[in-house]
């Protein structure tokens, strides 16, 4: 319920580092990673365990000012958790993500159930600084750390035949209040795909970390789909599943309300949309009266290299 | 009036209180108070009726007035903070956007209202003024419809609210039967 909108409890003025401060840390962590030390940064307990252990290769700088941490780890869409942007940070808490086990299905080679430190084995994870763009209208900066996610699915044997690749969040009502709302339009578990080719851009990353840390349960521990030239919804959350598929898989937005969210849901400003205008997006966080950071939303959220993927396709019908 | 405070602290430290958004977090507030101070001005008669306290009434009018000025701010913050002052950008929402069409129906259902409701107007229109006040029905309605078609997922908000004027309605066609059962047992 929106009836009150609370301080968000985890964001305290220490918390939201500066820019520089950031880049910094970033680089110590990165030295001290490798060491498997990155616990004794002080900023968040989190847990530690797989991650530290395997450090990441940083980033290069990045044209955009990164979103500062506390705004990305307290404003929220993670509708499990409840539908005010802060719900997800006060209340994803209760999630256990460990242990956590990804199924594997459908058109592969090796089908399965993986541990989530099977499937890190051998993998080298990577910061990757991208443009976050929700259908809201409102956009972030965040410095992710995963790895391919073409590297993941080819671990499983894809079959010729395979076209998509669907993708379940979890579905755990104990921990999960919004899972039990009885007010809600959505049907749980939360689902979404892409078709292959999209999937095997060197893009489209499996993240496990941000902002030099493990990703805090808000924002999709421990595993989630990050699609940077998609509206954020498409980058699911709490991976459970994954299929391969022949057929086009059914995605939760296009279910609640197909004629607002399509499949593909590319970043388009041409394409209106029956709530929020898309020209333009207000980068968070935005401020009352110090100038908003309004920005023009881009075609494909400003990453033009998988224009090849939609060549010659209706991007007004396919929205 | 507790929203000056806070707003006052937001430009002081930005994102303390309303968060990364604060132009969003700011008018989803004003319209959930808007909403609230509409249906506290329609439960005024029904409450003065169900206990026996004609004297309430006259809470009404001010009451209304509260509802009208939160729908203007609310508006405001809308127009300023959403739309950025762009008249294109506010003409394109009110055609494109069938909950800020909803929405624009509610407060232009209301300004007559506002506009009539000194004693002055009261007098000149006599009877004519109770039906003109009627539309504070259609504008609730709308009103409803802003809420419901802007709700994205979760429909609790606007079950409560439709709920509450589902309640007020019901009382007023209740009273309007009995009068007309009244009537009929007089005449006979
Ligand atoms: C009597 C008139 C009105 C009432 C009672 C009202 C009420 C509300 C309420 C209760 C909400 C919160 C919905 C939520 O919980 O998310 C809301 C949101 C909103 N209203 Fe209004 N409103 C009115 C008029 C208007 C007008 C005239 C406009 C603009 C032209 C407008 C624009 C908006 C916008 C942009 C939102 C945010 C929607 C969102 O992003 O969730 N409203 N309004």
């Amino acid at each position: 319920m929106s009836f009150v909108i609370k301080t968000p409890a985890d964001v305290r003025p220490s918390e939201i580092t500066p820019e520089r401060v950031y880049q910094t840390r970033r680089r110590f962590m990165h030295v001290i990673g490798a060491a498997g030390l990155a616990s004794s940064v002080p900023a968040v307990a989190l847990h530690t365990g797989w991650m530290d252990s395997k450090g990441f290769a940083p980033a290069p700088p990045s044209e955009d000012t990164v979103t500062p941490r506390g705004y990305a780890t307290s404003f929220n869409n993670f509708y499990e958790f409840g539908t005010d942007k802060n719900d997800p940070a006060e209340l994803g808490s209760r999630l256990t993500t460990e242990p956590w086990k990804v199924e594997v299905a459908g058109l592969v080679g090796k089908p399965g159930t993986y541990d989530i430190e099977d499937l890190l084995t051998g993998v080298d994870l990577e910061e990757r600084i991208y443009r976050l763009r929700c259908v809201e209208a409102w956009s972030m900066v965040i410095p992710w750390i995963g790895f391919p996610l073409k590297t993941l699915l080819e671990r499983f044997n894809p079959l010729g035949s395979a076209k998509y690749v669907a993708f379940t969040t979890l579905y755990r009502p104990e921990e999960m209040p919004g899972q039990r709302s009885y007010f809600s339009s959505i049907k749980y578990p939360y689902v979404e795909g892409l078709r292959l080719d999209e999937a095997y851009h060197p893009l489209a990353i499996m993240a496990v970390g941000m902002y030099g840390q493990v990703l805090p349960n808000q924002n999709g521990a421990p595993l989630r789909l990050v699609v940077p030239w998609k509206y954020g919804f498409k980058s699911i959350k709490s991976i459970v599943r994954i299929e391969l598929t022949e057929t086009r898989p059914r995605t939760t937005w296009n279910l609640t309300a197909s004629n607002e969210y399509g499949f593909f849901a590319n970043v388009n400003p041409t394409v209106h949309h029956p709530r929020w205008s898309q020209g333009s997006e207000r980068r968070l966080p935005s401020s009352l009266f110090n100038g908003n950071r309004k920005v023009s939303t881009r075609m494909y959220n400003g990453y033009d290299e998988v224009a090849g993927l939609y060549a010659g396709m209706n991007l007004r019908l396919n929205y | 009036m507790l929203m000056g405070w806070d707003v006052a602290i937001e430009i002081r430290s930005p994102g303390s209180v309303f968060g990364a958004d604060p132009a969003e977090a700011i008018v989803v507030l004003l319209g959930t108070w808007t909403i609230r101070l509409l249906l506290v001005t329609l439960s005024i008669s029904t409450v003065a009726r169900i206990f026996k306290r004609p004297r309430i009434v006259t809470l009404r009018r001010t009451v209304g007035l509260w509802t009208f000025v939160y729908a203007c701010i609310h508006f405001t913050a809308y127009f300023t903070l959403l739309a950025e002052f762009s008249i294109s950008a506010w003409l394109e929402d009110f055609s494109e956007r069938t909950y800020i069409t909803a929405g624009m129906a509610a407060l232009m259902l209301l300004i007559p209202l506002a506009v009539t409701s000194t004693r002055n107007w009261q007098r000149r229109l006599g009877l004519r003024w109770r039906k003109l006040h009627t539309l504070i029905y259609p504008a609730a309605m709308a009103a409803l419809l802003h809420v419901l078609w802007a709700a994205k997922a979760s429909f609790l908000d606007v079950f409560i609210y439709g709920l509450a004027l589902a309640i007020l309605f019901g009382e007023r066609i209740v009273v309007r039967i009995r009068r007309r059962a009244g009537r009929g047992a007089i005449s006979r």
